[in-house]
């Protein structure tokens, strides 16, 4: 007998057959992810995501026989009170009580579930979306240095000397001047030797004395290693752009607000995070509600809870003026900011947003997307004809200069096109 | 296996953890039992310690160490690891490849109380089974297997490379599809896998060695009308007909190039491998679990387990042979683990201390003494489908509360219409039976015709028994694909079996482009 370990052996022989599997099913995996990806909090949406998709498309067809019609015959155990001749309901999806006969593959696997690894979902997720080339004028004011590689120098200290560099070198050049190597020295020393105790004649002595003196005196002309191939690691200071990026949520929540306009916004939040996340090292992100008046929440409460009141968007705008001077300074920040609402403001405080958008927000932002999201079908007014108070106030703001973006969303099949021709827009305009 | 009990000895481990001595003694231990009391034949036995994780891997590409790569085994790995996870399932304890030498693998998870049924039940009892077991004497080259799972790995990946991951995809997915339909039911030559390779190689080597550009270049002679031959004439030229479509396809399908057409080979091959397997499930189950029984059983009685392991060992050896009752939701038709295990026990009683109605039913076995040499014989000797015909005892039937049940989708009701009494037995043996024959559980399709002179639709014919027609969806998708591998039009048509009437036809027409595109 013999017993072998295998256990060290590579694991995850199936990752190839997986990947197979995952591009064979493309379809409905992005499908499921796209599902998914609405049941989900913005900042967990990185985690590896448990999909359900249709066997359907996987489906492993074989000749087998149909689950219904004709006639069959089956021997199961159990029996407690037949006796022959006795008729049984036939139960409901018709079969019998019979088992797992038939078909190996196919009736019975309607769908399943895996679970898809923290880069399988987003790659799927992000797929068809094109990172846009984000404005970089804040990036450049850099705050940290590091140190990286650069190449080789002549000069530096012991420690970054370049052993393999230097030995290459040296070899290159006693091979291109000749240098005697050390075992043709020992044979003609050999050979020397050799003739000295043979007795030979004092002319060819001294023929091969002079040889080896010539040989000697050129390993020594011809050091092993000169000064001049020596190297050194070099190493510059670059500038290290500061890596984070802080992100707003805005949203108005007053009573007007429909489940189906936060899921909108939702997934848009989501997207815009997912964005920056892959962009920046970290990034924060700040919840703010407003309905008459602005608060700071966490995530759950920013969706999920049910408040109603009167709507003043310069609540919000204000809030987050705060909180920026408060934490978020906007010299080692990049500050973006995304706002949904439906659209609704007070009359009266249509200036005092604008203004405050014009002159305080838009300035401190990296870029201010604004989506007005509407109910799925509410083909009307909104969508048509009549601009929203919020809609035009901001209309006004907007101009090729400032990093405003404006979308109207109506259903969640809207949602990835418009994030991308929000960025996408920005790239063109850059 | 006689009853002495000798001299209690020291336990052979202690506790639930294991390690490579107390592996290596319980093995002994355990090979002495089934070599010198059971008188087991066993191929020389390799035991492999591997992780849960590579245990998925394993069954997921159907079992086997190595496989060639393909989705279906994604997707089974996927499901099955999803099952695990959720605690549907359990993993299975071992996986035991018929191979010399014979492979089993043993779980690092599992207890040491495991490890021990493990070896009993895989490296004896399956083992045992393969090496002694007719059919797959016959069926199978268990010298060969690994080496030619090997060579078909290399060959695909090589095929990839070649001809891309698609083009790869859609031969083995269409071969895949007829893998039911890829054996040779009766031995024409014993298929010996390392010729088949060396095979493979000669003909590459020759393809290689003969290749000259210029026939490319020869004119096409304008074919005239060929005279056309007689039907039977042609039929016996394409060794028509012929059930095993995959063979069919890989000799004759006119647009194959030679890689294709090894992939087929290939797949065949390996279905022709496990058809053996799939005829004797409850046979080789059963074998198994009534070794690993046995031997536990004299571990315990000697001394060289304690009691508390013996505990554990009932506990997981009767929920194996568990057989749910078909009223009860865990019913899932008939467990060949239990189903097994008592039969073999019932030949062992049969033979030991038979009853009237033994001696009257199994003549030839009841009262002849040596069960154990009964059951070694029932082992070698048959598949399923005889081996319930033979060996389904009338007391056993009761035992399980057999009955038989007609659905006729013409009426409104089942039937009950046999029961396990005096008038029943016979019947619902013979309908046992029926439910293992592989003959009667596959659909019997056949390739009957095509004419290569003519528009070479290939036509296949389903002889329909009982009136249970083929899955309409499925069959349609199966027979795009042989259309891909054929090339041309294919037709099938399903025929009663006792009117020859027609009762369905399904037709796919020629693929687009050539070959398989």
């Amino acid at each position: 007998m013999n017993i072998i370990d295998r256990r060290l052996n590579p694991q995850g022989k199936s990752l190839a057959n997986r990947q197979r599997f995952l591009r064979r099913a493309k379809e409905q995996v992005v499908k499921a992810v796209r599902d998914a990806s609405g049941k989900r909090g913005i900042q967990d949406i990185e985690n590896g995501e448990k999909v359900t998709i249709a066997a359907g498309g996987v489906r492993e067809p074989s000749f087998h026989r149909a689950s219904q019609g004709g006639v069959r015959d089956y021997v199961v155990p159990g029996n407690k009170e037949y006796v022959e001749g006795d008729t049984i309901q036939r139960p409901d999806g018709g079969g019998g009580g019979r088992g797992s006969e038939g078909s190996a593959d196919g009736e019975g696997e309607d769908e399943f579930r895996f679970v898809l690894s923290r880069d399988e979902f987003l790659d799927i997720f992000l797929e068809d979306l094109e990172l846009p080339d984000l404005v970089k004028q804040k990036v450049k004011q850099s705050e940290s240095h590091t140190l990286t590689r650069a190449g080789y120098s002549v000069s530096g200290s012991p420690a970054n000397l370049n052993l393999v560099r230097t030995m290459r070198n040296s070899l290159s050049r006693r091979i291109a001047l000749k240098r005697p190597k050390r075992d043709e020295i020992r044979e003609m020393e050999e050979l020397l030797r050799e003739a000295e105790e043979a007795g030979e004649d004092a002319e060819q002595i001294q023929a091969l004395r002079e040889q080896l003196e010539r040989i000697v005196l050129r390993s020594r002309r011809i050091p092993f290693i000169d000064p001049i191939d020596v190297r050194y690691n070099r190493f510059e200071t670059v500038p290290k752009p500061i890596a984070q990026a802080v992100m707003f949520c805005l949203m108005d929540v007053s009573g007007s607000m429909t489940e189906h306009m936060k899921d909108l916004a939702k997934r848009f939040f989501m997207l815009l995070y997912l964005f920056l996340k892959r962009r920046y090292r970290s990034v924060d992100i700040v919840f703010i509600r407003h309905t008459h008046e602005a608060k700071e929440v966490d995530e759950e409460t920013f969706f999920y809870s049910t408040e109603t009141g009167g709507t003043v968007v310069s609540t919000a705008l204000e809030e987050m003026r705060k909180v920026v001077e408060e934490r978020y300074p906007h010299n080692e920040w990049n500050i973006y900011a995304a706002q949904a609402s439906d659209g609704d403001n007070m009359s009266s405080d249509n200036a005092k947003s604008a203004t405050l958008l014009r002159d305080v927000i838009l300035p401190m932002c990296q870029y201010f997307a604004y989506i007005e999201v509407a109910a799925e079908h509410n083909m009307g007014l909104s969508a048509l004809g009549r601009e929203t108070e919020l809609w035009r106030t901001y209309k006004q703001v907007q101009s090729p200069e400032r990093p405003l973006a404006m979308r109207r969303v109506r259903s969640r099949r809207e949602i990835f096109p418009v994030f991308r021709e929000l960025f996408a827009r920005e790239k063109a305009g850059a | 296996m006689t009853a002495v009990i000798t001299r209690p000895e020291a336990l052979l481990y202690d506790g639930v953890e294991w390690d490579y001595d107390k592996i290596k003694r319980v093995y002994d231990a355990v090979e002495h039992i089934a070599l010198k009391e059971m008188g087991l034949d066993v191929y020389p036995n390799q035991i492999e310690v591997i992780t849960a994780e590579q245990m998925l891997d394993a069954y997921s590409s159907i079992g086997m160490p190595l496989m060639y790569k393909h989705w279906s085994f994604g997707k089974h790995f996927a499901r099955d690891e999803m099952m695990y996870r959720k605690g549907y399932r359990g993993l299975a304890y071992e996986i035991v490849i018929n191979s010399s030498p014979c492979i089993s693998y043993i779980m690092e998870e599992n207890t040491m109380t495991m490890q021990t049924l493990v070896i009993a039940h895989a490296a004896f009892g399956h083992n045992h089974f393969f090496k002694n077991n007719q059919l797959f004497q016959q069926w199978t080259d268990a010298e060969g297997i690994l080496d030619y799972l090997e060579f078909a790995k290399t060959y695909i990946t090589h095929c990839e490379e070649r001809y891309g991951h698609a083009a790869v995809e859609r031969v083995l997915d269409a071969a895949h599809a007829l893998m039911s339909q890829g054996v040779h039911k009766y031995p024409k030559k014993r298929s010996d896998l390392r010729t088949e390779q060396r095979r493979e190689r000669e003909r590459q080597e020759y393809q290689d060695q003969t290749f000259n550009d210029l026939w490319r270049t020869v004119p096409k002679t304008a074919a005239g009308p060929r005279p056309a031959k007689s039907v039977s004439e042609r039929k016996k030229l394409l060794g028509l007909p012929e059930e095993n479509i995959l063979y069919f396809l890989e000799k004759k399908a006119p647009r194959l190039e030679h890689w294709q057409r090894e992939i087929l080979r290939i797949v065949r091959h390996i279905s022709q491998y496990f058809y053996p397997q799939k005829q004797t499930k409850v046979m080789n189950e059963g074998c198994a679990t009534y070794v690993h029984y046995q031997i536990m059983s004299r571990l315990h009685e000697t001394g060289q387990i304690s009691e508390g392991a013996f505990l554990e060992f009932l506990h997981s050896h009767t929920s194996v042979v568990f057989q749910p009752e078909f009223d009860d939701k865990r019913f899932s038709g008939i467990n060949p683990y239990a189903l097994g295990f008592a039969m073999m026990q019932d030949i062992a009683r049969i033979a030991e201390t038979p009853t009237d109605e033994d001696r009257q039913w199994f003549p030839d076995l009841a009262g002849r003494g040596d069960g154990m040499a009964a059951v070694r014989e029932a082992w070698a000797n048959f598949r399923d489908e005889s081996f319930v015909l033979q060996y389904l005892s009338p007391q056993l039937m009761r035992k399980l509360k057999l009955f038989s049940v007609r659905d006729d989708a013409e009426d409104p009701y089942l039937l009950v219409d046999h029961i396990h009494n005096e008038r029943g037995y016979r019947d619902i043996r013979k309908k046992l039976a029926r439910q293992y024959d592989l003959g009667h559980l596959e659909p019997d399709i056949q390739i009957v015709d095509v004419d290569l002179a003519g528009d070479r639709k290939l036509i296949l014919q389903h002889r329909v028994t009982n009136g249970v027609l083929l899955d309409e969806g499925d069959a349609k998708a199966v027979l795009r694909h042989i259309a891909n591998l054929w090339g041309y039009e294919v037709q099938l048509i399903e025929v009663s079996a006792i009117s020859e009437a027609i009762l369905k036809e399904h037709a796919v027409t020629a693929p687009s482009g050539i070959g398989v595109v």
